[in-house]
């Protein structure tokens, strides 16, 4: 992460020089950090709510039933994870909600799902916790609300009319990160 | 069209459904909630500082114009793989922000139309990828994680070949 974000920055700097446009990128950085905040503030609500629904679920049971549903495909992909109930939970309920098109619900199950395997760890991520963010980054929807909604308000014919292709292209994607994550884990230490 | 309605039926019937059936399993529901709820709010905490880092480099390489440099540079490899080269920006915005990208693409599909060539592979590119780098500080900043190791190239094979795909199977499915 380190690495990544000196690389940015200096690119910022070096392109911002070149084009004359230091004073935007200066701006920009204000503007950056504030709109963090915002975001975080606006994230908020969502992310104690869908916590706030694990916790009920969890309770009363429905939890174990989705984390059984996900078990046979978890199994292979995050086989340390399915050791403990509650990592394995929060995986199951991260990926019905990426499945639903529910992003806003899947990032606080994923985070609860990625704390709960960082432990111990020391800062470094594992090759399982590596496929779980992956995974995440690669979006496996069933159904792409959002763009759907773009599509429609240009006045698409069908909106949903992309969906064969999104998913082709979702399955597609998550195989390659997740081959690449595979091949990589070995040489990155 | 139906799916759009369902899809507005989601999340109000996951939530009182749920929460029906707490009760009926004699689960104290409200109380079940709120101490979830606390719990979200320590990990808002824990994503703020990470996001602050991360938005303000991002922001600054979308002002200083790299990303129109960088598409210059990238559009004649892109094309010969088959990407239409008006949604190069959208592919090269993608990864780092996804209000930047809603945008992009939206203003690609008002251009060309949504039901274009172009505007359905932005379409796709769009529905079949994340915010890349949004995600990897989110998580890893929410679970202390300070070495990243290869989630970032491995994160952005997939973003690439999910844009690829979309390029390909648009040209192909319509």
């Amino acid at each position: 992460m380190a690495f990544i974000w000196v690389a940015i920055t200096a690119a910022a700097v070096i392109c911002g020089a070149a084009n004359g446009s230091m004073a935007a990128v200066s701006a920009a950085a204000l503007d950056g950090a504030r709109a963090a905040v915002e975001l975080c503030i606006s994230l908020a609500g969502v992310l104690c709510l869908w916590s706030g629904f694990m916790e009920l679920l969890k309770q009363c049971g429905l939890e174990a039933k989705l984390a059984a549903l996900f078990r046979p495909l978890l199994r292979r992909l995050l086989p340390g994870a399915c050791r403990d109930p509650e990592t394995m939970a929060a995986v199951s309920g991260n990926l019905s909600a990426n499945l639903l098109g529910l992003g806003n619900a899947a990032t606080p199950l994923g985070i609860r799902a990625a704390r709960r395997m960082a432990l111990g760890a020391e800062g470094t991520a594992s090759n399982e916790l590596c496929r779980l963010v992956v995974l995440n980054t690669a979006s496996v929807q069933l159904l792409p609300t959002t763009v759907a909604a773009v599509r429609a308000g240009c006045g698409s014919a069908a909106p949903f009319d992309i969906l064969p292709a999104v998913w082709i292209s979702s399955l597609l994607s998550v195989s390659v990160g997740l081959l690449t994550a595979r091949l990589l884990e070995r040489v990155v230490r | 069209m139906i799916l759009a309605r369902l899809s507005d039926y989601l999340i109000p019937l996951l939530l009182a459904g749920a929460a029906a059936y707490a009760l009926g399993r004699r689960v104290d529901v409200f109380s079940a909630l709120t101490a979830g709820a606390g719990e979200g709010l320590h990990v808002v905490l824990r994503i703020l500082p990470p996001l602050v880092a991360l938005l303000t480099a991002v922001y600054m390489l979308r002002a200083s114009g790299a990303l129109e440099v960088l598409t210059r540079v990238l559009t004649p490899a892109l094309t010969f793989l088959g990407i239409p080269p008006e949604t190069v920006g959208l592919l090269l915005i993608r990864p780092v922000s996804g209000s930047g990208a809603l945008a992009v693409g939206s203003e690609i599909m008002q251009i060309y139309g949504p039901d274009s060539t172009i505007g359905r592979t932005a379409a796709v590119m769009l529905g079949s990828t994340e915010t890349t780098f949004y995600t990897v500080a989110v998580y890893y900043g929410a679970a202390g994680i300070r070495r990243t190791r290869h989630t970032i190239p491995a994160a952005l094979a997939a973003d690439l070949a999910g844009f690829l795909a979309a390029a390909w199977t648009v040209r192909w499915m319509f």
